[in-house]
């Protein structure tokens, strides 16, 4: 019953053999550790478990680990560069983007594909952008301030 | 003076939060873990005639399964809330006989895995026998089938509170609005859902339970009792927890099962909640439907306020759920002064989950019907909404101002907060632009709310177990600060702000502050965050506790410096002798603090020495070689906060609306806050809070209800369809401030957690009614979806 399966994870690879049930995110928080990455809802509402799957941000609450085999996967574990923190995440630390912290790093990950589509959106923008990602804490303003920030100092280092 | 204090400081506590390597409880990973997985009723009300676990028990996987026959040695849920003559069922951890509500759970899987245990949930087969179904709470107070036969009826208790004649005082009055208003029911949707991680340790018989809570003590010492175990062998653990707006300010049935689990089967046991299961089964908010009657003069002076309500329970009581109404009446004078005042309530069982604390537990539900009863007096009167207001609020040098509910408001400056609010918004100008847009045939709105909270719950002759709050700070040998509170913030920050206080007060760097809370091995006891208490009570107490320490390192400064502690000064973390008898310090007398080669402390250096930092002097302390004759060793201090009274911020939310004339969809084109929460720790957080509060608020005004249909099944089962606020929806929020110390404490904090959520509900429905008046609506039930909205505009 179990299929074989390969998926490149921030950059490392792992094969697994896995129930053709098993939910992505399960795969990423169970088998291989990566908790980081949260469920919220189980009904791809609120974007708490968003990765980067080939670059593109997924609900990983409703995919099945198979149906990515042979991806490349980005939680958020994987998103500081040789200890330097992510733009993103340093402009949800400066702005105080987060609050309980637990929709935060869906949320990151969801904006860090939205300044890497449009990277200078307008506050309209940036709040269409996170339409799949619900906070319950900060009342988004915050988080707009630092997707702001993010794509201010993303756009300078280039 | 202070460095820390009063600044926007980034917090501390976010690093392991934006970099996925926080733990909350689904995060917390022991070896052999098993998974539980419940049955929970179908049915809104049925008997239970038989459970066939046949099928389940030899599934794959399956290590036990648990129904209520089995676990009828683990006490009831409990409910601390004490009221006069209030029936209380016997509300046992699984459904025995019947089941009250849809969720209610019924049988306990305990499997390998988790998918496995859900699996065999599955393969149980419960006979229910359905019963006739109560779901309107008017109905249910009237008659009707029972929720809980041996009552009787289903009125839990009846309550009247408030000081002053009411009767004179509605007759003297020249005019009397009276307007039913519903607070529907709401669901506090943490986005972490609850979870439980418990281990039993057989040799040493002890249980740790880790709980996504706001309260690990009082969690600890009900769990000891349901489960019948020493108090003192149970370890509560909060890890991370991902927000709890009251829904996590309870005692659960999961929390003693997955601990009774865990003893009957000498392993870890967890369950993590679905967000179906959060939907049912964690506590709702509000759920009242009153009537408010509003007596006042023709120049719009109050003179009386009446509010006869029925408050929606649900199947049973949970931690706190008969006493929130009560919470209503005591802050139905809002910001004014109204010489009489009477609230009747009804509580009454439903077959609906239990109603408990949410965000503002009882005082959004009194703002809004005071505030909205401003409005309606105002449009009655044709008076302008903010002369109504004003000439209400009791002057700035009145307080302590007695209210007609028995409050005594701390301080305030009322109509500073509101001309602040009307200066900012430029309130002149939104009216005439407002007849211009109307002109327009644009349908837009001006609202506002004048709100006052009570906040820092509380003393303890007012709460129903302790409202005191706890704090042990102590200096490490190597210099590094532990503060460690009784508060167990999820989301407010105090991990930052408690290290300010505790910095500037030792005049150390922030970064050698740790604040520890959580866990009840550690901590001290302590009550918990909730009722905006943490900074106000649990910082107080930090804030005592630090000068007790600075107390005793003054005398081991003044020993080792031979010297009186009278006469050293203390600034930047260091005692000094006078100037007159002070010596420059050199260099290479510094002492190698945090730099001890292992087995040994550092030599503290502290001969010939003319000033000492507290961080040295925690060394010496240690060392205990220097200290005055009869000197306890060692540099901590703890205590325990008990305050004298509430606080109660107040402000002024002004916002502007527009809706659609084709969707009725409103839409936000200003949102003004000007907060008054006393003294403030750190403005970044608190503009997070009244943020994070508006939103909630608006979530109630706009989208959000839970739905039960007539025969009790939840219609709003999941986030798809219950509709809290999404970031496109929401307005840019201008905030201000004005600053009253509260009297009640030390700090002169006042608390916020609660005030967006409070103010905010009726300035926007104020704003809705404004911008629908010329279609003659004078009132309207949250929310106002656009369907509703519509309806009213086009007849």
């Amino acid at each position: 019953m179990k299929q074989a399966i390969s998926i490149n994870v921030n950059g490392a690879d792992h094969t697994s053999e896995v129930e053709p049930r098993l939910l992505l995110v399960h795969y990423l928080r169970d088998l291989l550790g990566l908790t980081g990455t949260h469920v919220g809802c189980e009904t791809s509402i609120c974007g708490a478990c968003t990765v980067l799957l080939d670059g593109q941000a997924v609900k990983s609450c409703t995919m099945f680990a198979v149906q990515a085999n042979g991806t490349n996967i980005t939680t958020i574990e994987g998103l500081a560069a040789n200890g330097q923190l992510h733009p993103m995440q340093e402009g949800f630390w400066e702005k105080h983007g987060l609050q309980c912290g637990y929709c935060t790093p869906g949320m990151i990950i969801a904006a860090t594909q939205l300044i890497d589509r449009n990277p200078d959106p307008s506050r309209d923008e940036i709040r269409h952008g996170l339409e799949g990602n619900l906070c319950r804490c900060t009342g988004y303003q915050h988080i707009v301030e630092a997707v702001e920030y993010a794509a201010k100092k993303t756009a300078a280092g280039k | 003076m202070s460095k820390y204090v009063g600044k926007r400081i980034k917090r501390t506590e976010d690093p392991r939060l934006i970099k996925g390597l926080a733990h909350y409880v689904d995060d917390v990973r022991l070896p052999d873990t098993l998974h539980v997985a419940f049955v929970r009723s179908i049915y809104a009300h049925a008997r239970i005639a038989g459970i066939d676990v046949t099928e389940a028990v030899k599934a794959p996987g399956v290590v036990a399964v648990y129904t209520g026959k089995d676990i009828a040695k683990v006490g009831p849920v409990p409910c601390a809330a004490a009221l006069p003559d209030l029936k209380v069922p016997d509300y046992r951890v699984l459904a025995t006989d019947k089941a009250l509500f849809v969720g209610h759970p019924i049988a306990a899987v305990v499997a390998t895995d988790k998918y496995l245990a859900r699996d065999a949930a599955d393969l149980i087969s419960v006979d229910y026998e359905e019963l006739p179904v109560v779901v309107d709470v008017e109905a249910a107070a009237k008659g009707g089938p029972v929720v809980h036969e041996q009552f009787g009826n289903n009125v839990a208790y009846t309550l009247t509170s408030g000081e002053g004649d009411i009767d004179a005082a509605m007759k003297s009055a020249d005019t009397t609005i009276t307007q039913r208003m519903v607070h529907q029911r709401l669901a506090p949707i943490a986005m972490e859902p609850r979870g439980v991680l418990a281990r039993y340790f057989p040799g040493e018989e002890e249980l740790t339970v880790w709980s996504s809570t706001q309260i690990p003590h009082l969690l600890r010492t009900q769990l000891a009792i349901m489960i019948g175990m020493p108090e003192n062998k149970l370890r509560v653990i909060t890890p991370e927890v991902g927000g709890g707006f009251g829904s996590k300010l309870n005692v659960y049935a999961e929390e003693a099962l997955m601990g009774w689990i865990s003893i009957q089967l000498g392993k870890p046991v967890k369950w993590i909640e679905s967000r179906r299961e959060n939907m049912q089964a964690t506590i709702h908010g509000r759920a009242q439907v009153g009537t408010i009657e509003v007596g006042c003069k023709s120049d719009g002076t109050l003179t009386g306020l009446r509010y006869n309500v029925v408050a929606d329970l649900g199947a049973y009581h949970q931690l706190l759920t008969p006493a929130i109404p009560t919470l209503t009446g005591l802050m139905l004078s809002g910001a004014y002064r109204i010489p009489a005042i009477q609230m009747n309530v009804t509580g009454v069982f439903t077959n609906k989950m239990s109603t408990d604390a949410y965000r503002g537990a009882g005082r959004p539900e009194a703002t809004y019907v005071v505030e909205r009863a401003m409005d309606i007096v105002a449009a009655e009167l044709k008076i302008d909404p903010v002369e109504v207001r004003r000439k209400n609020f009791p002057g700035k040098d009145e307080f302590p101002f007695h209210t007609a509910t028995g409050l005594d408001y701390d301080s305030g400056d009322y109509e500073a907060a509101l001309d602040k609010a009307l200066d900012i918004s430029g309130y002149a100008k939104l009216r005439a632009d407002q007849t211009k847009a109307r002109s327009e045939g644009k349908i837009v709105g001006i609202g506002m709310s004048s709100y006052v909270e009570i906040c820092a719950l509380g003393p303890s002759q007012a709460m129903p177990a302790g409202g005191w709050e706890s704090a042990t700070v102590r200096i490490e040998p190597t210099g590094k600060v532990t503060v460690m509170t009784g508060a167990s913030p999820h989301g407010q920050g105090q991990e930052t702000s408690f290290a300010q206080i505790a910095a500037d007060e030792l005049g150390v760097d922030l970064n050698d502050v740790t604040v520890i809370h959580g866990d009840t091995a550690i901590v001290q006891y302590g009550i918990g965050t909730f009722g905006s208490r943490a900074t106000a009570v649990g910082g107080t107490a930090v804030l005592v506790a630090l000068q007790k320490l600075k107390e005793k390192a003054g005398k081991i400064a003044a020993h080792i410096l031979q010297s009186d502690a009278a006469k050293l000064s203390f600034e930047g973390g260091r005692y000094s002798l006078p100037a007159s008898a002070a010596a420059p310090i050199t260099e290479d007398s510094e002492p190698e603090v945090g730099e001890a080669p292992a087995g040994a402390l550092p030599d503290p250096h502290t001969e010939g020495k003319t000033s000492l930092t507290i961080q040295e002097i925690a060394l010496a302390a240690h060392i205990a070689k220097e200290l005055p004759p009869d000197m306890e060793p060692g540099l901590s201090a703890t205590y325990f906060f008990e305050p004298k009274n509430f606080t109660f911020p107040f402000g002024t939310h002004i916002c502007v609306v527009e809706i659609d004339k084709e969707t009725g969809e409103t839409k936000f084109l200003r949102y003004v806050a000007v907060d008054d929460c006393g003294k403030v720790i750190n403005p970044l957080l608190v503009d997070g809070q009244l943020h994070g509060g508006i939103v909630q608020a608006i979530g109630q005004a706009l989208y959000e209800e839970v739905v039960y249909d007539e025969q009790g099944q939840l219609v709003t089962g999941e986030l798809m369809d219950y509709a809290i606020p999404r970031a496109s929806q929401m307005p840019w929020f201008e905030l201000d401030r004005t600053e009253t110390p509260s009297p009640s404490n030390p700090l002169g904090v006042k608390g916020v957690g609660e005030a967006g959520t409070i103010g905010a509900t009726p300035a926007v429905v104020n704003a809705i009614v404004d911008a629908l008046s010329p279609y003659g609506v004078k009132h309207l039930d949250m929310p106002a979806r656009p369907e509703a909205v519509w309806k009213l505009i086009n007849g």
